[in-house]
């Protein structure tokens, strides 16, 4: 039974690291219907800015996160004006198309600052095991997930309580409506798209933390995909849900199933927890009903 | 002056139906593919070898693709998963019966593929757009996972196997050119069954399905036996490129060769080269195999003194700029600016 | 049409006709050189292993450039090609690269992949050219009657782990010890993490100790199952082959759970610094087991520094000199010149060396410790021997050490169990000459 728990509760708290990818997603998808593959390159981009700055020009950590943020509220003015604006109305596939032109060019910009060798990023989140009875937790992964779920917190409160919360709600219910009543879409964009490098600088922080920054953390998005299917495209507490769940799942499946049909199924057994449900409810837990017209 | 219809007239049915109604197209294709049987006598092994090969066989996992996304809607990110199937099966068939003709085993491989694209094709049924594309990376890793396990490698010590040899009617396909000419046969002749299929009753349903499923169920088009068949037909064609890629162009079968990002790599192609159009299939593979050599290549010809990782870093940079350049100048892809051009010809030289 | 629809395709045609110009120049040389290519990957997934190698061999080749002014006055022509660890990549490299340079071109190839090595394996033999798999590759490439184009110098993934079990007997105070012990296998799942299995299990069913298979699913940036898993095994020992990020995901989850990483013993590709480096304090006491010295404490260093450093012509950046991946570099070069340069003792000095040439030389090739030690390069680069029969050319590795700031040495080179080996290596190497129809050679 400890066992269990000990697997399960690994599960649970790998998963809200997931969640913290996902929900880059969901902001921007949830803001403006473009699937946003770029996501992933934003949280690596993120990741190399603020080792590549404290390591190779010795810019102190709480100097260099902030910089980064201001770095990537730059990515998103200039992907408004570059990317989105020229592609306005366009439709779903393309924009998507446009997101991956701009995961390639993020990388590319990041190599050329900082090479592609791997760096350590440490912010001082501790290590140390924590023993109840004969089960093991770790401090990391217990941090890790407490900022996941403050930070859906505060977003959620931002979307509520603030202005340009309520102005990203109503761009989101209806484009046009919005701009109806005055709302402009550019600024409106570069705000969703701020606040989803932001994620990321937070993502890549506690990423980086785990793997090193290295090119490869962009495959994080897979492991970031199938939670963002679960929760629904549109929900951002459903973000945090569908981690649990993924992740809890993944890891159980490893441990009892693995063994029995060969091991290593973590990676597509997330997708077929999604796909499953997906059947059953095909916008995902907490995902807006689709409703079609003719 | 040169590209205009004017004075050909249609007396039938049948002519006024044929694939190419213009006699100029037909004449441009004719000559587009003796150009191609021509070319490696022309030119040198590498270019056959490593820009020409590649760029056909993508050109059918693009075909196969662009069959599944752009005619019929539904977004597929199991494209690597596919190939690897239509590998795996046809060098299993072949291995463990080998008086199997080797065309006859790349066909049922390519069945298998079809099977496998059926069996992840059914949660299409309910699930659309991203939902759907993202659920599709389960045959991704569920299959590339599978075809790893010792019983499809044949329990080799080593896990990666050699695919064996092509032979028909004691033609042995071992060079570059034997190489090129085989898959250029398999390409042109699927090219042509895709053209026709989206053409006919099939294709149509399709787009029926594509452009308002709802409407098209109402109208008396069964959308699963429209949905799956596209999925089977897909499948096919995407295992197929699967058999030339290890066949022709490795020379070996790995799962892991056909990763998730070969199927993000036929996507962009499809995409790029433009949804719905054969055509597009193949300016689009060309796109994506060609333009990173090319940008490679570049700094070493204007004689740039840069490293070779900074040389790829731009290649990166310059390729994500260039996606994005090329959708801001045409977001239906390149087959839409080809369209374009052969408008323009028509009034040339005197627009109005 | 409106104007700007011109403009669009004006646009579209652009990069068209610029590629075109481009196609028609080509590269001019002034003196014979020997061209070697050098397939690299410094961008991509894995790019922080293929980084240092790469700085290394380029080092290596400037360094006897500027030095002696080549091989016998042979200079060296080096020509990297980015592959970013892809198959396909790394057979357009091969292409492109083949018919490059002075006379036939390129003669000896090291891909620096597992991947592309098989793909390359028949058109090397096609093509005459001799591949160079410095550990990776196909480790039945060893059987000399069957491959005579491949090398596997200096040594194999099946070696190395004789080398790593010899080490755990060693420490276990004799291989009569391991009964009853638990060894894990930890691996990439793939072709790679599974080559040392059947050697494992072999050494488990003869010592009767119990040999627990773990797959990692690549690239492995979540662990926590896996290791939770090895940790209720109680394992007494741990044998890692992973690749990329997945070794220091590996060492810092095993770390976190309380398995003591002294127990882990990395195989030859979980061995660089950046299967250590990122997992920070974690990997302390990590072990792994690899096929020439760690750090940069070596005559040759003082060369490099002398020649390729100080005049400001090193590769990179520099923050890569003294890596194992750098220093796999140097030796990798350090092989292919010997090579050469024992083919110009043959077929006379200062010439530039074909494919017939290079073919020979290593087929006998022979770098004895004295001759490592006149290169600075004593304790670094292993000995080797080849023949006929063999091309690992003896196999030696060591096992080192990771103090948290740099590798130590904790063994000398040792020798692997080739009674062991050697029969997996001909048997499979029989199979793939049925299956392919390679003349099986004849040797004395």
């Amino acid at each position: 039974m400890a066992f269990f728990i000990e697997v399960l509760v690994g599960g649970l708290l790998a998963g809200l690291m997931y969640s913290l990818v996902a929900l880059g997603f969901v902001l921007i998808f949830k803001a403006s219907g473009i699937f946003n593959f770029a996501q992933a390159a934003m949280v690596l981009f993120a990741a190399m800015f603020i080792a590549g700055m404290s390591g190779e020009w010795g810019v102190p950590l709480w100097l260099a996160i902030p910089i980064t943020i201001v770095l990537m509220i730059g990515v998103a003015w200039v992907v408004e004006r570059v990317v989105l604006r020229p592609l306005v109305n366009q439709e779903p596939i393309v924009m998507f198309m446009s997101t991956i032109g701009i995961f390639f060019c993020l990388i590319g910009i990041a190599e050329i600052f900082w090479g592609s060798s791997s760096r350590t990023l440490d912010v001082g989140i501790p290590r140390d095991p924590i023993f109840v009875g004969n089960m093991l937790f770790q401090t990391y992964d217990l941090v890790a997930g407490g900022i996941a779920v403050v930070l859906v917190l505060l977003l959620a409160a931002f979307a509520q309580w603030t202005r340009m919360g309520r102005v990203l709600r109503a761009v989101a219910d209806d484009h046009q409506a919005a701009q109806a009543v005055g709302i402009r879409l550019s600024t409106v964009w570069v705000v969703v798209w701020s606040i989803a490098g932001f994620v990321a600088v937070v993502a890549g922080v506690v990423w980086g933390g785990n793997l090193g920054v290295q090119p490869v953390m962009v495959d994080v998005a897979f492991k970031a995909l199938p939670v963002l299917l679960l929760g629904g495209l549109t929900s951002i507490p459903g973000a945090i849900v569908a981690g649990l769940i993924i992740g809890g799942g993944e890891a159980l499946a490893e441990v009892y199933l693995g063994p029995i049909i060969g091991g290593g199924i973590q990676d597509w057994f997330a997708y077929m927890i999604a796909m499953a449900f997906m059947v059953y409810r095909p916008e995902g837990m907490f995902g807006e009903k689709i409703i079609e017209r003719i | 002056m040169i590209y205009r219809e004017s004075g050909q007239f249609k007396t039938t049915y049948a002519a006024d139906q044929a694939m190419l109604p213009i006699l100029q197209d037909k004449i441009f294709v004719l000559a587009v593919i003796a150009l191609a049987v021509a070319l490696p006598f022309l030119v040198s092994n590498y270019v056959i070898q490593a820009l020409l090969l590649p760029f056909l066989i993508y050109s059918l996992a693009a075909i196969g693709l662009n069959i599944l996304v752009g005619y019929c809607g539904q977004i597929s990110l199991g494209t690597g998963g596919f190939m690897a199937v239509g590998a795996f099966a046809a060098w299993n068939i072949l291995t463990r019966m080998p008086e199997m003709p080797i065309l006859v085993g790349f066909v049922l491989g390519a069945l298998c593929a079809s099977g496998a694209g059926v069996l992840f094709g059914l949660p299409a049924l309910r699930i659309k757009g991203f939902y759907l594309a993202v659920t599709t990376l389960a045959a991704q890793f569920f299959l590339v996972w599978l075809l790893q396990r010792p019983f499809f490698v044949d329990y080799s010590a080593t896990g990666v196997i050699s695919a064996q040899e092509i032979q028909l009617l004691g033609w042995t396909v071992d060079s570059g050119i034997d190489k090129y000419l085989f898959a250029l046969a398999v390409v042109v002749i699927m090219a042509l069954v895709a053209k026709n299929l989206v053409r006919s009753s099939t294709g149509r349903k399709w787009m029926a399905i594509r452009d308002m499923d709802v409407a098209a169920e109402i109208i008396g088009i069964r959308p699963m036996m429209t949905k799956l068949k596209a999925f089977a037909v897909s499948s096919f064609f995407v295992g197929l490129a699967g058999i030339l890629w290890a066949y022709l162009y490795l020379g070996q079968l790995e799962a892991n060769a056909f990763d998730i990002y070969t199927s993000f790599d036929v996507l962009f192609m499809v995409i790029i080269g433009g949804l719905g159009s054969i055509l597009g299939s193949f300016l689009g593979a060309a796109f994506v195999v060609l333009v990173p050599i090319f940008l490679n290549i570049v700094p070493g010809w204007l004689g740039l003194p840069l490293d070779t990782a900074m040389v790829s870093y731009i290649e990166v940079f310059t390729f994500g700029a260039l996606i994005i350049f090329f959708l801001i100048v045409e977001p239906h892809g390149l087959a839409r600016l080809w369209t374009i051009a052969k408008q323009k010809l028509r009034l040339w030289p005197f627009p109005y | 049409m409106t104007k700007s629809m011109t403009r669009k395709l004006a646009a579209a045609g652009l990069g068209l006709i610029v590629g075109l110009t481009g196609m028609a120049t080509a590269q001019a040389q002034s003196e014979e050189a020997q061209y070697l290519p050098s397939l690299v990957y410094r961008t991509g997934p894995y790019a922080p292993s293929g980084v240092g190698f790469a700085d290394g061999f380029s080092d290596y080749v400037t360094l006897v450039n500027e030095r002696d002014g080549g091989i016998n006055g042979v200079p060296i022509e080096l020509e990297e090609c980015e592959t970013a660890y892809s198959n396909d990549r790394g057979a357009e490299c091969y292409e492109r690269l083949k018919n490059r340079g002075d006379g036939d071109g390129a003669t000896v190839m090291a891909p620096l992949s597992t991947g592309i090595t098989y793909t390359l394996i028949p058109r090397t033999r096609e093509d005459n050219i001799v591949l160079h798999t410095m550990g990776y590759g196909r480790a039945d490439a060893a059987y000399g009657p069957v491959m005579d184009w491949v090398f596997m110098v200096p040594t194999t993934y099946w070696s190395s782990t004789t080398v790593t079990m010899q080490h755990i007997a060693d420490q276990e105070g004799g291989w009569e010890n391991l009964e009853g012990k638990t060894i894990v296998h930890a691996f990439h799942d793939s072709a790679y993490g599974r080559e040392p299995l059947e050697v494992l299990r072999g050494y488990a069913e003869e010592y009767g100790f119990t040999l627990e298979e773990m797959a990692i699913s690549p690239p492995g940036v979540e662990q926590r199952s896996v290791w939770t898993q090895i940790r209720r095994m109680q394992p007494d020992w741990i044998s890692l082959f992973g690749w990329g990020v997945m070794n220091p995901t590996a060492i810092r989850t095993a770390n976190s759970m309380g398995i003591d990483v002294s127990k882990i013993i990395g195989g030859i590709y979980a061995a660089q610094d950046d299967a250590v480096e990122p997992a920070g304090s974690a990997a302390e006491g990590y072990k792994a087991v690899t096929f020439h010295g760690p750090g940069s404490d070596y005559p040759v260093y003082d060369d490099l520094q002398e020649y390729v450093y100080d005049p400001g012509l090193a590769a990179g950046d520099g923050s890569q000199q003294g890596k194992i991946a750098y220093n796999r570099g140097l030796i990798n070069a350090a092989y292919i010149i010997e090579a050469w340069r024992q083919a110009q003792q043959e077929f006379g000095e200062g010439e530039v060396m074909g494919r017939e040439e290079t073919k020979w030389a290593w087929n006998q090739l022979t770098i004895t410790e004295e001759r490592t030690e006149e290169l600075g390069m004593k304790g670094l680069m292993p000995p080797v021997d080849v023949t006929c029969r063999d091309h690992e050319g003896g196999g030696l590795a060591l096992i080192q050490q990771w103090n948290g700031e740099s590798w130590e040495q904790v063994t000398d080179f040792m020798e692997p169990d080739m009674e062991r080996v050697f029969p997996l290596y001909r048997e499979s190497a029989l199979e793939y000459a049925e299956s392919e129809g390679v003349e099986v050679k004849e040797c004395d």
